[in-house]
């Protein structure tokens, strides 16, 4: 099963043309990605690895029945992107693109719920459910098939926990990206509740960081709903308030988003909580 | 980006939101024009400046004069006064707070407002203050309004006002693609006006493109800080003495946490994103020299970017600028073998995970 990515995703790619955007489909496909289509406006016609481009994307859809798209374009174009593909139907995105401000990624996202379509990041590394399918820039070969669900925030913090995973003999059912900003589509109470119903998933891993309540709600959801087993690794114990760790989510204000506060919330959802990112994986495989 | 209070109150003008009569004062020769009683506010990015004395109120030019001299180049809370702003008093009626700010949970904005506004805002109780939240897909529409005006204790002249207000504010909200627009306090004034005796403004740094009118003064940021921002780095200084160099804010953190672990700390965060451009990499290096750590700790981990190009980067900058405090590497991932043979061959030390490299670093920082 898998969530929210499998073999029926059939791909187009926004910002094909790109240098980004040639070498991740031609990552995707090795990993066995369906990459039916690529989208740069003005460069109808040509190819990027065997994948037709299209001028827009009404256009892809049309000829290939693309379901889902990755957003790769600039940051300032980035709200017109997803608005254009949610209009051509598209159910599932997934918005690479870092620096969105972040009212266009709140329209954007509002958008999404309307058209009943999954939007993943922004700001954020993609999806890749092993075995089945890689929509995003994640490195495929970090990756090996099981039954342990990753939801995180962060993007190369996440390949070494789950590179840590593979090292060890576990796989994964799917591992999310979620996106660093402040403003983003699927959270993870959202990933929570698609990894509990998948029968692939034995036990889920969250990755967090210090700003924003994402994880103390989190702690609130599992409580409430979550019968498979939770680990999780907060990154910025020791950073200092008041300052910005890069991503913009990173911000401690007002004593609310700290990490302590965070461990706390899953200590008390009986959330076993990891001091290294590596440790994760002795963590799980002890329950497993 | 957050904007100084003269800078917000500017803003406000142009959305025809009132503000006291007042402006920018060097010396006792800028006083001409405004009437006594007036007020000096010392022009701060951060809250808290009328408990350290920032705000003073003066009664004549003697007076005046003596207190700008107090108030300028004070410090409050690490920040020195630059700049003061003259403001007249204003005949007080009622204080009333206001805000709009993101809600990151509803991913909406979230207006605010209280008739309790005033110095203590934060410790007015919750069910005091009023909250609507506007879903970006319809905007502010009247009944939002309404629902706040509605709560706030105000006679039938002073709720037009401040509807009308809100809505203005609400508009500069959008248009400036703010983070937060905080009035603390906004005064019906004895005539019945509205008007916003502070503004607390911070723009959104990644709209900042579409708002070529607002000048960036990066006044948070230290010399190093700033250099390392025109060249596109993430670069933080810290406390401690470990420079971390690390790809990835959230390995960077998990970095700085692991030190912690070892009673090493960190002195400087350095995250050098997806890049493994040598040039890049050289730069980052520079940065780091001129931060002077005690130790270096480059970890690394290889996704799509490679570690091998990153290590021939790292050991160019070492063979031909030299380095002058020890290096500590952990390299995982992508091309991993490569890049510590690269590294070892520079003279630095490897790690061989995580835990041993942080420890190792903690060791030579004490």
């Amino acid at each position: 099963m898998a969530i929210f990515a499998d073999k029926s995703n059939k791909v187009l790619v926004q910002g094909a043309t790109g240098h980004q955007g040639v070498f991740h489909i031609g990552a995707m496909k090795e990993f066995g990605t369906n990459v039916v289509a690529g989208v740069t406006p003005g460069k109808g016609g040509q190819e990027v690895e065997g994948v037709p481009i299209f001028n827009n994307v009404f256009d892809g859809v049309l000829e290939t029945d693309a379901n889902t798209s990755l957003v790769l374009v600039p940051a300032r174009f980035a709200k017109d992107a997803v608005f254009e593909a949610l209009d051509a139907g598209i159910k599932t995105l997934v918005v690479i693109t870092e620096n969105i401000p972040f009212h266009d990624a709140m329209e954007f996202v509002h958008y999404a719920k309307y058209k009943d379509a999954v939007l993943i990041g922004p700001n954020c590394p993609g999806i890749a459910s092993p075995g089945k399918t890689k929509i995003g820039i994640l490195p495929g070969q970090i990756f090996m098939e099981g039954n342990i669900g990753v939801a995180s925030r962060s993007g190369t913090l996440t390949y070494e926990i789950v590179n840590s995973l593979t090292e060890k003999n576990i796989g994964q059912s799917t591992c999310i990206g979620l996106g660093g900003d402040p403003i983003i589509g699927t959270t993870f109470i959202d990933a929570l509740d698609a990894f509990e119903k998948d029968k692939e998933t034995n036990a889920i891993v969250l990755v967090g960081e210090i700003g924003g309540t994402a994880e103390e709600e989190a702690a609130e959801y599992i409580i409430e709903n979550i019968s498979k087993p939770v680990f999780a690794f907060i990154a910025g114990r020791t950073a200092p308030p008041g300052k910005r760790m890069g991503h913009a989510g990173a911000i401690i204000a007002r004593g609310k988003g700290t990490a302590e506060s965070k461990i706390k919330a899953f200590e008390k959802a009986n959330v076993k909580i990891a001091r290294f990112p590596t440790e994760i994986a002795d963590l799980v495989e002890k329950h497993v | 980006m957050k904007l100084f209070e003269y800078q917000g109150k500017e803003l406000f003008k142009k959305y025809d939101i009132s503000v006291p009569k007042g402006k920018l004062v060097n010396n006792e020769k800028d006083f001409s024009g405004l009437n006594y009683p007036f007020v000096l506010k010392a022009q701060v990015p951060i809250g808290g400046r009328g408990k350290a004395g920032g705000i003073k109120s003066t009664e004549n030019a003697n007076d005046a004069k003596q207190k700008l001299s107090q108030i300028m180049g004070m410090d409050i809370r690490g920040y020195t006064v630059r700049k003061v702003l003259a403001e007249e008093k204003i005949d007080v009626k009622k204080e009333l707070y206001l805000s709009i700010t993101l809600d990151r949970s509803k991913r909406m904005p979230l207006i605010m407002a209280s008739d309790e506004g005033g110095m203590d805002i934060e410790s007015v109780s919750d069910e005091k203050i009023f909250k609507e939240w506007i879903n970006p897909l319809i905007g502010i529409q009247p009944f939002h309004i309404r629902g706040i005006v509605s709560k706030l204790k105000l006679e039938r002249e002073e709720s037009k006002e401040v509807s009308k207000f809100i809505s203005k504010i609400y508009k500069l909200f959008r248009d400036y693609d703010c983070e937060l627009v905080e009035i603390n306090p906004l005064i019906i004034s004895g005539n019945g006006n509205t008007i916003a005796l502070d503004s607390k403004v911070t723009i959104n740094d990644d709209a900042l493109y579409r708002h070529p009118d607002i000048v960036p003064e990066n006044i948070e940021l230290t010399p190093l800080e700033k250099d390392a921002k025109d060249k596109g780095i993430a670069f933080i200084q810290l406390e401690g003495n470990i420079g971390v160099i690390a790809n990835g804010a959230g390995l960077t953190m998990a970095t700085l946490d692991a030190l912690t672990n070892y009673k090493g700390k960190g002195g400087v965060f350095l995250d050098l994103g997806g890049t493994d451009d040598p040039e890049k990499v050289k730069q980052a290096f520079e940065l780091m020299k001129k931060a002077k750590p005690k130790v270096i700790f480059l970890n690394l981990f290889g996704g799509i970017t490679r570690c091998d190009t990153v290590a021939k980067g790292v050991k160019e900058v070492i063979t031909k600028e030299g380095i002058n405090c020890p290096v500590i590497t952990r390299i995982k991932g992508c091309n991993e073998d490569q890049a510590k043979d690269i590294l070892k061959d520079a003279g630095l030390i490897t790690g061989t995970t995580l835990q041993d490299a942080a420890q190792k670093s903690s060791d030579l920082a004490r």
